[in-house]
């Protein structure tokens, strides 16, 4: 899948993931996986929806004063020696990296998993300037092998089968025997770890995204479950942090609280296996760690979403617990969605990132079924927010032209009851006509998407409230 | 079971429109529980439909002023219940969103939201009803609509009432709160995935071996039912409230006709 699909076709890549075999056996594993693993880990921490309101109040908090903190972390992170970078954009952000590179002479860069550098798309940008970019979060690294993007925020590569990653590594480890066996996870894993420890020890820069920033201490925090996190900020000699600025938190007690319910919304796990704090570059006394240390605090778009309506999903700590438990994610996995996001967190944030106009069909691709907020951690309103872009998509006439009239029609009859009465009772006797003894119709007029895949159940006939009327009156007349 | 005025306590029955206009007998079993439940039932000829299609569409002009008529025809009730989660919770969490800024609505607005209920969860956390007359001999499963379970906390009340009732024995789903892929007007925009997610639903019914399955919305259930008969199986779909109303003799949701 090297060419990135794209939100307006979400129709079309969707109907492609559904026929993809391979994909939806992982999908529906996925899905397995993390609606048994729910109910255990909630159930083993009874206060888990207290830490959820905790983290909810943490994160309004800091929004509403979003600059004092962002100036109190910026102050802390200079005070320790590092340097703050403040990007306005996608293009500023790529700009300074690569400049940051080029001013330490660096040739080769790691990178740990970062969703905001996918935003950027920032790989890309540096491999064009001349700079080898390894990723060094296993799923990520297998993604570039492939040349894919992520499908999911914390599990990037979930998409696939083992059996397919094997013989990607068979195709691109050429050196290695091409009789080792691949069968099981550890074998793959076994021969990452080799691959990637020789380019930990090559970089000259290391790359990681945050989970948090704290504001008190000008520390940033990082969580993997491979550690490549760590290797990949302490042992290059440059260690450059790309963050959103949402990611800020007061206080290292916030930070905590947001930890406690992170790994368990993410992956089912009470806690990662690295958590780590890092703050500023090496000091003289410290054994390890990088010699300078920057840190690019990129707005993209969230100024604007402060300030309106969409200001809730700005809580978002990229946990991907909505698109676990999202069944139209399920369905159809996350690059169908076209843009870095996938799932119900895409269908609010891809029309910010990318335009409405670009991505209308995102926030339409939604049964309304809730479960995306009632498994967000942060409580963000999900739905309501896509059917905020809908209200946008609708006032804009985005969405398509026949789906509207048959709306306003549907409407202006629907206003006028008796109108609708008399047209319904046609209706109907033509549906129950349609229908005969079977009682359900494989075709029917005007209804193709949903006979596509299922029968339409024939009305029973006449409506409830003429019946009930009629049988009043004979009560009455009694 | 009476109101403040000592009166029996008078319910506006709102069908919601897939009621009214495809299974009619839904309407009556509702009012026919009512009215078990001491209820005085009464279904206003103004209703056409809670708005959800031009809501969710983004569309809020027309939404809302389907849902000052909704409020027009209902508000003078003791209490509205509809026999869906879904349009239930379309009139109390969201006429208050839609009318916020209208001035001679927003006011009713919030008080039909107060007194609009879903039937299962009216009968049992508002009347404290229980009283079930019903027989079903056979094996059900069923089905948490969506609205009903997250917005209006619908889950343990239909099972309490099934419970109940003669002879039903009741086998769960696998994946009983998972959506069945209906979502209004998501299924014909959508319909290949909607397909996918309906056929998820089904296999999970039909390994439960059960002979029908139930659940409180007939959106739900008409896509379903559409699933289950494409794939010709046998299993049938019934509104719960036909169950407890023991109102079962006519033909299962796009069952065939006897006559």
């Amino acid at each position: 899948m090297t060419t990135q699909q794209t939100s307006l076709e979400f129709s079309r890549n969707a109907d492609r993931a559904l026929a993809d075999a391979d994909l939806q056996s992982a999908l529906e594993k996925l899905q397995r996986d993390s609606r048994l693993a729910r109910p255990v880990i909630t159930g083993r921490l009874p206060e888990f929806e207290a830490l959820r309101d905790r983290a909810v109040a943490i994160k309004n908090h800091t929004l509403a004063h979003l600059d004092h903190y962002l100036e109190q972390f910026e102050t802390n992170v200079t005070e320790a020696g590092g340097h703050v970078h403040w990007c306005n954009d996608d293009a500023g952000a790529r700009d300074t990296i690569l400049q940051i590179c080029r001013d330490t002479g660096a040739r080769a860069v790691g990178k740990g998993k970062s969703m905001v550098s996918e935003e950027i798309h920032l790989n890309d940008f540096l491999i064009e300037n001349g700079l080898e970019v390894v990723e060094t979060d296993l799923g990520e690294y297998i993604l570039q092998l492939r040349e894919e993007t992520p499908s999911h925020v914390v599990m990037p590569a979930i998409h696939l089968k083992k059996e397919q990653i094997a013989t990607t590594f068979r195709d691109h480890h050429t050196e290695l025997d091409p009789a080792r066996p691949l069968d099981a996870p550890s074998d793959m894993t076994e021969e990452a770890r080799i691959k990637l420890r020789e380019k930990f020890l090559a970089a000259d820069v290391g790359i990681t995204g945050a989970n948090m920033l704290i504001a008190e201490t000008g520390s940033i925090v990082v969580v993997t479950n491979e550690g490549n996190g760590d290797l990949t900020q302490t042992l290059p000699r440059v260690h450059i942090v790309i963050a959103a600025i949402e990611k800020v938190v007061p206080r290292v007690d916030d930070a905590l609280s947001v930890l406690r319910i992170l790994a368990r919304s993410a992956t089912g796990q009470e806690i990662t296996c690295y958590t780590t704090f890092a703050t500023g570059p090496k000091r003289p006394n410290d054994l390890d760690g990088p010699e300078e240390f920057h840190l690019i605090l990129l707005d993209n778009g969230r100024t604007k979403l402060l300030e309106g309506e969409f200001r809730d999903v700005l809580r978002c700590i990229r946990c991907g617990a909505c698109q676990s438990a999202c069944p139209v994610y399920g369905a159809v996995g996350g690059h169908a969605y076209g843009g870095v996001y996938g799932g119900p967190i895409g269908a609010v944030l891809t029309p910010a990132l990318d335009g409405i106009e670009d991505a209308w069909p995102l926030p339409e691709a939604s049964s309304f079924c809730g479960s995306c907020e009632a498994v967000c951690p942060m409580r963000i309103p999900l739905p309501g927010l896509m059917r905020r872009w809908r209200d946008v998509a609708h006032s804009e006439k985005l969405n398509k032209a026949g789906t509207r009239r048959g709306l306003t029609l549907w409407a202006w009859a629907a206003q006028r009851p008796k109108l609708y009465r008399t047209g319904a009772r046609i209706v109907l006797s033509v549906l129950r006509g349609l229908g005969g003894r079977r009682g359900s119709l494989r075709r029917a007029p005007l209804a193709g998407g949903w006979t596509a895949s299922r029968d339409l159940p024939a009305p029973e006939g006449g409506t409830f409230v003429d019946q009930w009327q009629k049988s009043r009156r004979a009560q009455a007349r009694k | 079971m009476t109101n403040a005025t000592g009166a029996a306590t008078r319910v506006g029955l709102f069908a919601t429109c897939l009621v009214d206009l495809y299974r009619p007998s839904v309407g009556f079993a509702t009012a026919q529980l009512l009215e078990a439940a001491g209820c005085d039932v009464d279904v206003p000829a103004a209703q056409v439909c809670c708005g959800q299609p031009a809501y969710n569409a983004g569309d809020r002009a027309n939404a809302a002023a389907i849902a000052r008529q909704t409020i027009n025809a209902f508000d003078g009730f003791d209490y509205i219940v509809a026999p869906s989660g879904s349009c239930a919770g379309m009139l109390r969490h969201h006429y208050p969103d839609l009318l916020a800024d209208d001035a001679a609505y927003a006011a009713r607005a919030r008080a039909v939201a107060d007194k609009t209920w879903e039937l299962i969860a009216f009968l049992v956390d508002v009347r404290g009803w229980a009283d079930i007359d019903a027989r079903w001999h056979g094996t059900v499963t069923y089905h948490d609509a969506c609205s009903g379970l997250r917005e209006l906390g619908v889950k343990d009340q239909p099972r309490q009432l099934l419970e109940q009732v003669d002879g039903l024995e009741l086998r769960e789903l696998d994946a009983p709160d998972v959506c069945c892929g209906f979502g209004g007007t998501f299924c014909v925009k959508y319909p290949d995935i909607s397909g996918a997610m309906v056929d998820n639903k089904t296999d999970d019914i039909v390994q439960t071996g059960a002979g029908t399955v139930l659940a409180g919305d007939l959106g739900c259930l008409m896509n379903i039912a559409g699933r289950l008969s494409r794939r010709g199986e046998t299993v049938e779909a019934r509104h719960v409230a036909e169950v407890l109303a023991g109102m079962t003799d006519g033909p299962a949701i796009g069952g065939a006709r006897s006559s």
